[in-house]
């Protein structure tokens, strides 16, 4: 017994001891975002805790996550990304724009990678200028284009009126160069509402809309925005068919208060709905009926907790890549940089995941950090409270996204100081 | 009628409404600063959580259900009833009136003669507290709230307006309920102040607290009376705003509504309150359809501060506030 507990000692020292894994999660369960973040974060936090408790971590090594509040307001997060990133942060998925913005320059001059799934700055696509920077599998502007595509299938979009009811932030801002080229190709009017945060009343907007009658509205909001803009589209009977919103617009939060008014809007997405995949046996089994869930358990296929759950599945694929690339388990924040920029998520992959048919098919490289850009329409189905995906994973106009991302790109290499290459 | 014309009528008309619902805000500043001089940064706060109250009670949850489940593994979280609005809104009102007992008892008795910045300053942490046990207590998930008021366009203001103009004007009916609330809510606390023994006495305390303790008024009692009042004033915007966007953690941004309404209204004075409502609702309404699309849109949120600047420019205490006069 004696020699048995010295053998065991002998190979523990010999080994190198690995570290957690550490994936920080920069939630918001307090403020006015709150019922947004919490779902997001407990989807993140719950797939993490299924790696450890089902397969022992990612290749062997536990994943550890550190959870920082920043309230959705950019000094907490820069001040999360701060106290954080000396634990051996691998990456970063702060789900604010405001925090991307600030963050960019620090995790490029810190080497850690920074996931942005559906928002920040849309021209870090080009990996040539933002090394450190990943927001596959679409973007903001992939979504504009999405959402055009979808009028365009319903009937011809030329001489039509459409208006883009936008948060007047820079997130809400984003379509807005996109939609104008789109508008210019395919002749269709822009028009532009903007809503100031918090967006708490929007009667001005509405009644500009009723008075402008737009053919299809675009919305580019968040929070309370949302709720308030498809009440207002139900009061001036707007048809919800002809309503469409963003990912970030798409959540069970958004069209509950608004009761049976809200059936029929749509939303665009680049994950699938509802939790019908093998997975979240798993996760119901490890995590939720274990007692370990990170919050109570009850947001398995809702949106957000779906969105949390693929940002955190994407991660943990990009490290397993990056641990296959450097042959250790102990990968540091530049492997995992390797490894997200060599990630390729394909139908098999998202099978043996128990995510089958779960989200588009993409790979990433180091020319092309957003993937392949595409996206699929839901729409909401009132009686069956849930979130149905009315078209498969299409792809964005490229040949317009693509110059824009560029152009953007090249600025801020200029800007910054940058000369853009791969590493 | 120029079509311009009409739709200029049909803002003017929604502002008309929405700065009613900006004054059922900044009523619960008003009453709270007339009788003790404190300006309750609390009071959006305080319409959050009469809301969650009321939404909490009329679905029958648990309250602290999370903490109770967390600490004791159980895992309850309806009681398995449903109350009806009234009772539930009959109940909110009693829950507002314990918070406005606890509050003076544990916070405004021990800060009386402080300075108005200290007593400031208590309001802001018990905002942040309160926000706090409302998520304790309640949950921070969006929640649909329905108390039975009619929502949507008015059909026969649409339809009667079609047939005289050729445009149907479009008034919201939930907007419609906030006005008769309003007045009904103001109407009873005016001749609440007029009328009652209480009233009175509240009336006196706000004239000059000395005085009123010298005639045997209690301090105590007039200001839990008044936050008490504040509170339910609180319960009905957080109705009024929680029907439109659900009850969220962003309702408590409604303060922000009320300020340049107190700044053009006054402080000191309810009629001030309901007319600097109006003013800011048609004022930011008009602003955004006239001149909004000449230069970007989104003025509302700043334009009602400029108004209200510009009125206290020319009358500082406010268009009904009391001028303060101070004799050395």
């Amino acid at each position: 017994m004696k020699l048995t507990a010295i053998a065991a000692a002998a190979v523990m020292a010999a080994s190198p001891v690995m570290a957690d894994l550490v994936f920080p999660d920069l939630s918001y369960r307090t403020g006015p975002y709150a019922a947004n973040g919490i779902p997001f974060s407990d989807g993140y936090q719950d797939y993490f805790t299924l790696l450890n408790e089902r397969d022992g971590g990612i290749g062997g090594v536990p994943a550890k996550v550190i959870e920082c509040e920043t309230g959705y307001n950019t000094e907490k997060g820069v001040e999360c990304y701060e106290a954080t990133k000396g634990e051996g942060a691998l990456v970063y998925q702060p789900l604010s724009t405001g925090i991307t913005y600030q963050l960019i320059p620090k995790v490029t001059a810190d080497g850690i990678p920074m996931h942005t799934m559906g928002y920040g700055r849309t021209s870090a696509k080009n990996g040539k200028v933002f090394s450190n920077v990943f927001n596959y599998p679409a973007n903001y502007w992939d979504g504009a284009s999405h959402a055009i595509n979808h009028i365009m299938s319903q009937g011809d979009i030329a001489g039509k009126k459409i208006a883009l009811v936008y948060h007047n932030s820079a997130y809400g801002k984003e379509p807005i160069r996109t939609l104008e080229e789109l508008s210019k190709k395919h002749g269709f009017e822009l028009m532009l509402v903007p809503v100031d945060h918090p967006g708490q009343e929007q009667k001005s907007q509405w009644l500009q809309i009723r008075q402008q009658r737009p053919d299809n509205v675009i919305m580019y909001g968040w929070g309370v925005m949302n709720q308030v803009a498809i009440q207002e589209a139900a009061n001036i009977r707007f048809p919800m068919e002809n309503f469409i919103g963003i990912w970030w617009s798409g959540s069970e939060n958004d069209v509950l208060p608004a009761g049976d008014r809200a059936d029929g809007y749509k939303a665009l997405t680049f994950h699938n709905l509802g939790d019908d995949y093998p997975l979240y046996d798993d996760l119901r089994k490890y995590v939720v009926d274990a007692g370990k869930a990170a919050g109570a358990g009850d947001q398995l296929g809702s949106a957000l907790y779906n969105r949390g759950m693929y940002a955190a599945m994407l991660a943990a694929e990009a490290a397993k890549t990056a641990q296959e690339i450097h042959g250790t388990g102990d990968i540091t924040p530049a492997m995992m940089r390797d490894g997200m920029e060599a990630l390729e998520m394909t139908e098999a992959k998202m099978e043996e995941i128990g995510l089958p048919g779960f989200g588009p098919e993409f790979k990433v490289s180091c020319e092309n950090h957003g993937g392949n850009g595409l996206g699929a329409v839901a729409q909401w189905d009132y009686a069956a409270k849930e979130w149905k995906l009315i078209t498969g994973y299409e792809g964005s106009d490229q040949d317009v996204i693509q110059p824009l991302v560029d152009e953007d790109s090249a600025a801020f290499a200029a800007e910054s100081g940058i000369e853009p290459g791969c590493k | 009628m120029p079509e311009q014309f009409l739709f200029a009528i049909e803002v003017t008309l929604n502002g008309l409404m929405a700065g009613v619902l900006y004054a059922l805000v900044a009523l619960g500043f008003v009453l709270i600063f007339k009788a003790s001089g404190i300006f309750n940064y609390a009071q959006g706060v305080m319409a959050l959580f009469a809301a969650l109250t009321l939404v909490g009670i009329m679905d029958g949850q648990v309250p602290f259900s999370h903490l109770i489940n967390a600490i004791f593994g159980t895992e309850i979280h309806h009681f398995g009833w449903h109350v009806p609005a009234l009772l539930a809104i009959i109940l909110t009102a009693c829950v507002m009136v314990l918070f406005a007992w606890l509050v003076q008892r544990y916070i405004f008795r021990h800060l009386v003669n402080q300075e108005p910045i200290i007593l400031f300053m208590a309001t802001i942490g018990l905002a942040y507290f309160l926000e706090g046990v409302g998520d304790l207590m309640w949950g921070s998930d969006i929640k649909k709230l329905d108390v039975g008021l009619p929502q949507g366009i008015n059909e026969w203001i649409d339809e009667t307006t079609f047939n005289a103009f050729g445009y149907g004007f479009f008034i919201d009916n939930l907007d419609i309920s906030a006005t008769i609330v309003a007045i009904v809510l103001v109407a009873a606390l005016i001749m609440f102040s007029q009328y009652t023994k209480q009233g009175r006495a509240l009336r006196a305390v706000a004239d000059d607290h000395q005085a009123a303790l010298s005639v045997g008024i209690s301090l105590n009692f007039i200001w839990v009376l008044v936050w008490s009042i504040a509170g339910f004033v609180a319960l009905v915007a957080g109705i009024m705003w929680g029907a439109k966007s659900g009850v969220q953690f962003s309702l408590s941004l409604i303060a922000l509504k009320a300020l340049p309404v107190l700044m053009l209204g006054g402080f000191t004075s309810i009629p001030g309150a309901i007319v600097g409502g109006l003013i800011i609702g048609v004022g930011e309404k008009l602003f955004e359809f006239l001149v909004g699309p000449m230069i970007g849109g989104a003025t509302e949120n700043w334009f009602a501060y400029v108004l209200a600047l510009i009125f206290l420019v020319f009358r500082p205490q406010g268009l009904f506030g009391e001028k303060i006069i101070e004799r050395v």
